[in-house]
């Protein structure tokens, strides 16, 4: 009786009797784990880091007006940015337009229309296509859609639409047209994924109650489902501009690797990731180098701005819908 | 009957009822089942129910869980259609029209019956909205506002939220929430409103405005109730429709076992099975 | 009773008609949006398998480019390659991202965790040539390509990927498993290695080999770490070394229409390959879950 009155008093130190070797483990591992864990934010900030130490000879020559300047001259070392912002806006913009209500068109077939066998299976198919390599796109796209943008496709469009800026001029094989049926192409599958678990995720009494009251399926979709998902729809779209932007190699195989501004869908252009992965083994001089590594911050940039726009919504919404119920 | 049964069915003290039951005679039958069998893929939930729900009453039904009541009750309304492994066989004759024939609409049919559902499930928008997105829906647009005000008064909710009715409808307790898909339900003007276990999940005074608003609403609208709580069917229904599992080698399925008056349920049970429910000696 | 059709009726009256008419209308748009990606995919697989397949021969896969203008000749130093620079990148990243994943999991305050995770969201989503010009700032400048140093591009996409999937497989383990090793009075360490690292084994390979399925299609983080190859098949990583994406990068810029027919075969060989790997790391997916959740 007192030595357990004596225990609930004092508290004795419990002697470690672990082996030097076990408890040396845990902090070893611990240690280990945690350099790791720190090597990876390094590498972050590392990148950023030396990404804008090589451009840093542009970025002193050029300053801030390297964004605003057109036309990309290599003979005389004047170099801008404009052209390139422009391109990789107007394809990923565009393709976005075609990819975000397509990609929640499928998510919402595959989470509420397709026959419960064929629900797994296609969404299989739709996530491989998310599987396919982009320099193997961009190898379809140069030698398959390319020729048929510009023998069949652009045509028609241009006879029957040729009134439209978008579509006015010659169409040929390669362009920001096809660049832009690339990228959607690339976007779908990441974006109807999200959407489709998005969608899944919506509690069923919600449904229910919906269906209930005498509306339709598509009703209970528009007026339930899209409104609950829509911070998550947001940050998927947002995700795959990002995608969109950032994507080198198949752009650069299909875009024609054209200058200048210009409306038509028809012409050839060029973003900012194809101009690096088209331009950087034949750079001459050093400035060229470094301004083509002033294209590749401005792209981090965005690319930094726009993923921390996708995570700021999920994280926000995320809390608030918890909050509020 | 002898006095010493009137002594066993003590315990439900039917005069906890707030008002004297209404009776069937005479009334038109709303529904009527007729052989209503109900199987969720192989699995039997509830067989064979012959039962008729009266206009203007509130219809208990009360049994063990798992002898298919909620089932039974979302077959009024072809809900079950959402479950795909869901099968009725048999017929359910709304006004004499079998709602799982041919050319029947599930979407009309559940525009006339509506349902108020277990565990509250206000959509994600404010109050008025929730009021209004079924009457947009449905094309009841004019008026508006005088509609969702007039759902909201017979939910008994109007005086509380007429100051928030922008407000999410998430802002109100479990029992206000509960109300409100109440005034959702009937602000599109059902025939007929379906109640499973409405106040399950409410605390007990929530639980109590809602039986006295059934009190109300019976003079408009036909009520079905789902409840496990048989001093709530006692104090709330006209009829009482008590369902009892029946055992079989491949598990068991509910069966309807009596259907009466419900004071004749709880005081002169016909059958044993529903005797012994009442008095408490199972489920 | 008497049925008052007009009341009660059940059957569509105009406006449900038009409602539900809209209805199925979405319904059709969303069923050709699915049907259309469905289609996009076959096609292109079909393309590159007819048009890869004719030119698949044992030369393909046995010699090396031959000189221009000369037929035959395979691609057999770009499969060596592609092979060589993957496994490298795959022994880079697969133990750090553990190590990543094991400390966010298991040993990481909170705030701390959040912020890792962070990172390797990022991480995951910056531009492949972002990285690529990293690494061939931070190692090749000065010092020539390497096939290892693409590894090491490659590794860095690898990453995130190794991390999340082996975070994800971490939280599943029950915390009754890890609190029953505690409560023996085992330590910290062997919990760990001894038994939450092999039960998440399985959850660990899929993810290994989704990121392997994505390391070996990439072909911007090469460009500027290992691309310029001699035209010999070599194992060695401090040579530079020509991988299948890069190969098929040029030569589809190519004029030839043999260098085409080349392009398109690798292709087939890539597809192929991604695919496989893909699928197997779905099968092993489901073969795991089933397993863990008993």
């Amino acid at each position: 009786m007192s030595a357990r009155v004596n225990a609930v008093t004092s508290t004795p130190a419990l002697p470690s009797r672990r082996r030097i070797g076990d408890r040396l483990g845990d902090v070893f591992l611990h240690v280990l784990t945690g350099a790791a864990a720190a090597a990876a934010v390094a590498l972050l900030i590392a990148i950023g880091w030396k990404i804008f130490d090589i451009a840093h000879p542009a970025i002193s020559k050029f300053g801030l007006a390297f964004i605003t300047h057109q036309g990309w001259d290599a003979i005389h070392n004047r170099f801008g940015a404009l052209d390139l912002i422009w391109g990789t806006a107007l394809t990923s913009v565009l393709a976005l337009l075609i990819a975000a209500p397509v990609s929640i068109a499928i998510g919402l077939y595959l989470s509420e229309l397709a026959p419960r066998g064929a629900r797994t299976v296609i969404a299989s198919l739709v996530e491989l296509l998310a599987a396919i390599p982009s320099v193997v796109l961009g190898l379809w796209g140069i030698l398959v859609l390319g020729p048929f943008v510009g023998t069949q496709l652009g045509p028609w469009l241009h006879r029957h639409l040729g009134f439209i800026p978008l579509f006015d001029g010659t169409p040929q094989n390669a362009g920001i047209l096809v660049a832009v049926l690339v990228l959607t192409i690339m976007v779908v599958p990441i974006t109807s994924s999200i959407c489709r678990e998005l969608f899944l995720g919506v509690p069923t009494e919600l449904e229910e109650g919906a269906l209930a009251l005498g509306a339709t399926r598509w009703e209970m979709v528009r007026g339930v489902i899209l409104p609950y998902t829509r911070a998550g729809v947001s940050a998927a779209v947002i995700l795959g501009f990002g995608r969109a932007i950032g994507e080198a190699i198949a752009v650069s195989l299909v875009i024609g690797a054209g200058h200048g501004i210009h409306r038509s869908l028809f012409a050839t252009g060029d973003t900012l990731a194809s101009k690096l992965a088209n331009e950087y083994q034949g750079a001459a001089t050093n400035i060229q180098i470094a301004s083509l590594v002033y294209l590749a911050a401005i792209l981090l940039v965005i690319s930094l701005l726009v993923n921390l726009a996708a995570q700021v919504i999920v994280r926000r919404f995320a809390h608030q819908r918890t909050g509020g119920s | 009957m002898e006095a010493d049964t009137m002594q066993a069915v003590a315990p439900i003290e039917i005069a906890q009822a707030r008002e004297v039951p209404l009776s069937a005679a005479g009334r038109e039958a709303v529904f009527e089942t007729r052989g209503l069998s109900a199987s969720y893929g192989k699995a039997l939930a509830v067989a064979n129910v012959d039962l008729s729900i009266y206009r203007n009453l509130v219809t208990a039904i009360i049994g063990p869980s798992g002898c298919g009541k909620s089932t039974f009750l979302r077959s009024l309304n072809r809900m079950n259609d959402l479950i795909p492994s869901a099968k009725v066989e048999g017929e359910v004759l709304y006004h004499g029209q079998n709602i799982y024939g041919d050319g029947v609409d599930p979407v009309e049919v559940r525009r006339r019956i509506g349902m108020v559902f277990q565990k509250p499930n206000p959509f994600p928008k404010s109050i008025y909205d929730n009021v209004a997105w079924g009457l947009r829906v449905l094309g009841m647009k004019d008026d508006l506002d005088g509609r969702v005000e007039r759902a909201l008064t017979q939910a008994a909710l109007w005086d509380e939220v007429r100051d928030r009715l922008k407000k999410s409808a998430f802002g109100l307790s479990g029992g206000q929430q509960q109300r409100l898909c109440l005034a959702r339900a009937i602000a599109v003007e059902p025939d007929v409103v379906l109640l499973d276990e409405p106040a399950s999940a409410l605390d007990p005074i929530a639980t109590s405005k809602i039986e006295d608003l059934m009190h109300e609403l019976k003079n408009e609208y036909t009520l079905v109730i789902v409840t496990h709580n048989m001093q709530q069917a006692a104090r709330v229904a006209d009829m009482t429709a008590f369902f009892t599992l029946e055992r079989t080698e491949s598990g068991g399925h509910g069966v309807l076992v009596e259907y009466d008056e419900t004071p004749k349920i709880f005081t002169q049970p016909a059958d044993k099975r529903t005797e012994g429910y009442v008095t408490g000696r199972f489920g | 009773m008497a049925v008052d059709a007009g009341r009660y009726s059940l059957t569509p009256n105009p406006r449900t008609r038009r409602r539900k008419l809209v209805n199925v209308l979405m319904q059709g748009l969303a069923t050709l949006a699915a049907l259309a990606a469905v289609a996009v995919l076959a096609i292109v697989i079909i393309s590159v398998a007819q048009r890869g397949a004719s030119a698949l021969s044992w030369d393909f896969f046995t010699k090396t480019a031959a000189t221009f203008g000369q037929g035959g000749g395979g691609v057999a130093n770009a499969l060596v390659g592609s092979f060589v620079i993957v496994a490298l990148a795959t022994a880079m990243a697969v133990p750090l991202g553990i190590l990543v994943a094991l400390y966010v999991s298991e040993f990481a305050p909170p705030r701390i965790a959040d912020l890792v995770r962070l990172v390797l969201d990022i991480l995951n989503g910056l531009p492949s040539i972002i990285i690529g010009i990293f690494v061939f700032g931070l190692l090749v400048i000065g010092s020539g390509q390497a096939g290892w140093k693409g590894s090491f591009a490659l590794a860095i996409i690898m990453l995130p990927l190794v991390a999340r999937a082996t975070q994800e497989v971490l939280a599943l383990v029950p915390s009754s498993l890890r609190e029953g090793a505690l409560a023996l009075g085992a330590s910290r360490w062997r919990t760990v290695l001894g038994v939450v690292l092999p039960t998440s084994l399985g959850g660990i390979l899929t993810g290994t080999v989704l990121a392997v399925a994505r390391a070996a299609g990439e072909t911007a983080p090469l460009l500027f770490t290992t691309s310029i190859a001699a035209n010999a098949v070599t194992w060695d990583p401090r040579q530079p070394v020509l991988s299948i994406p890069y190969d098929i990068f040029v030569l589809s810029e190519s004029p030839d229409p043999a260098d085409h027919a080349r392009a398109w075969a690798l292709g087939l060989v890539l597809i192929s390959f991604v695919l496989a790997t893909s699928l197997t790391a779905r099968l092993l997916l489901v073969r795991y879950r089933k397993k863990l959740e008993g």
